[in-house]
């Protein structure tokens, strides 16, 4: 694990380095060409912000309005049978909503029922084990302009289902 | 996403309607529209950085070089890149930064991938097989250690805070072949 952290950390400042070098030794004026690509950035940026802005909107309303609630309830009820623990089931349904949301949601769980107790370390492994779905979504069909997505969205949610029924299991194997 | 965003937005104000929550429900969309220009402004940052890495990478030549090496790895999932293509070297990176936990790092790769992918693409605003296996195979997020996880376990006195990691691991490859699995499924089925 060690040794991953350190690829981790070592990653980007080595590709840094050997894009610069490289450059340097084909004879590019670096420089230039950082502040003209950059200058794209600034296009891409505004073309993907109504999309985000319109699926924030959507899930911050969805929250505040307790219908997250109603839904968090209503799937706990109902998933009464497999004994999964009320916080693991806030935290499968926000994270593919919200990254910082489940985070914070994360660090309360440990917080109140332990770090080594079933919820958190279900928690840890959804948390782990999960996307910000709808983020993705947003960014990037937003930044080339797709409007005709045909299956993919149900896809993503099937996979996002299977992930946390998986983890269930996992979990439940190894505690 | 129009049909989930019309189901998101109708449920919430019928919701806030029967739970009296009409005013919370009006702050949380003005909150919305804050926090779209924070991760906006910090995307702009991460996005002009990488694509200004990207023009370098373009000019020297160093793409042509990124793409011949990943190429087998890439065109075995991906059919339908030709080979030397830049989507294959955006590709490579994106699913890298992904398994050392880079957030920062993949989203502007996954954008550069994604326009790469576009310019393969014949009808502008339809989503090709290429893309929606490159989101399904991102929103799985396959990762090799999950730091901010372990670090709060650890933070808050876990004995064993990387007993995590395989199941962790386990349940992200999983849900990936699964993923993966589904969309050709459906594939073959929506042809």
């Amino acid at each position: 694990m060690k040794a991953i952290r350190l690829l981790s950390q070592l990653f980007i400042p080595i590709f840094i380095f050997g894009v610069i070098f490289y450059g340097v030794f084909k004879k590019v004026r670096v420089y230039d060409s950082f502040v003209g690509g950059a200058k794209d950035g600034l296009r891409v940026v505004i073309r993907i912000f109504p999309y985000l802005l319109a699926i924030f909107v959507a899930i911050k309303a969805f929250q505040a309005s307790g219908a997250f609630d109603f839904a968090r309830e209503m799937l706990h009820a109902w998933l009464g049978s497999f004994a999964i623990p009320l916080e693991a089931i806030s935290i499968a349904l926000i994270k593919p909503l919200s990254g910082s949301a489940s985070l914070g949601l994360f660090t309360d769980v440990v917080k109140t029922t332990g770090p080594d107790s079933f919820a958190s370390r279900l928690s840890a492994v959804i948390l782990g084990s999960a996307e910000t779905t709808f983020y993705v979504l947003a960014v990037y069909l937003g930044a080339v302009g797709i409007k005709k997505t045909r299956y993919l969205v149900p896809v993503c949610l099937v996979g996002d289902a299977a992930g946390i029924f998986l983890a269930v299991l996992i979990v439940k194997w190894f505690f | 996403m129009n049909g989930i965003w019309i189901f998101l937005m109708g449920v919430s104000v019928v919701f806030a309607a029967v739970n009296g929550r009409l005013e919370d429900f009006t702050k949380s969309i003005f909150d919305a529209a804050r926090s779209a220009v924070e991760v906006s402004l910090f995307l702009l940052g991460i996005v002009a950085l990488w694509m200004g890495i990207a023009k370098i990478i373009e000019d020297s030549g160093l793409i042509h070089k990124l793409s011949a090496i990943f190429r087998p790895l890439v065109c075995r999932l991906f059919k339908n890149i030709p080979p030397d293509h830049p989507s294959i070297a955006s590709i490579t990176l994106n699913f890298l930064a992904n398994l050392l936990g880079l957030g920062n790092a993949a989203t502007p790769l996954g954008i550069q991938a994604m326009q790469d992918l576009q310019s393969l693409n014949k009808d502008p605003e339809k989503i090709t097989a290429e893309m929606m296996l490159f989101i399904v195979i991102n929103t799985a997020s396959i990762q090799l250690i999950p730091f901010t996880v372990i670090g709060i376990l650890a933070d808050f006195g876990s004995r064993n805070p990387s007993w995590v990691v395989f199941p962790t691991f386990l349940a992200t490859v999983l849900s990936a072949v699964f993923a993966v699995g589904a969309l050709l499924v459906c594939r073959r089925i929506l042809k």
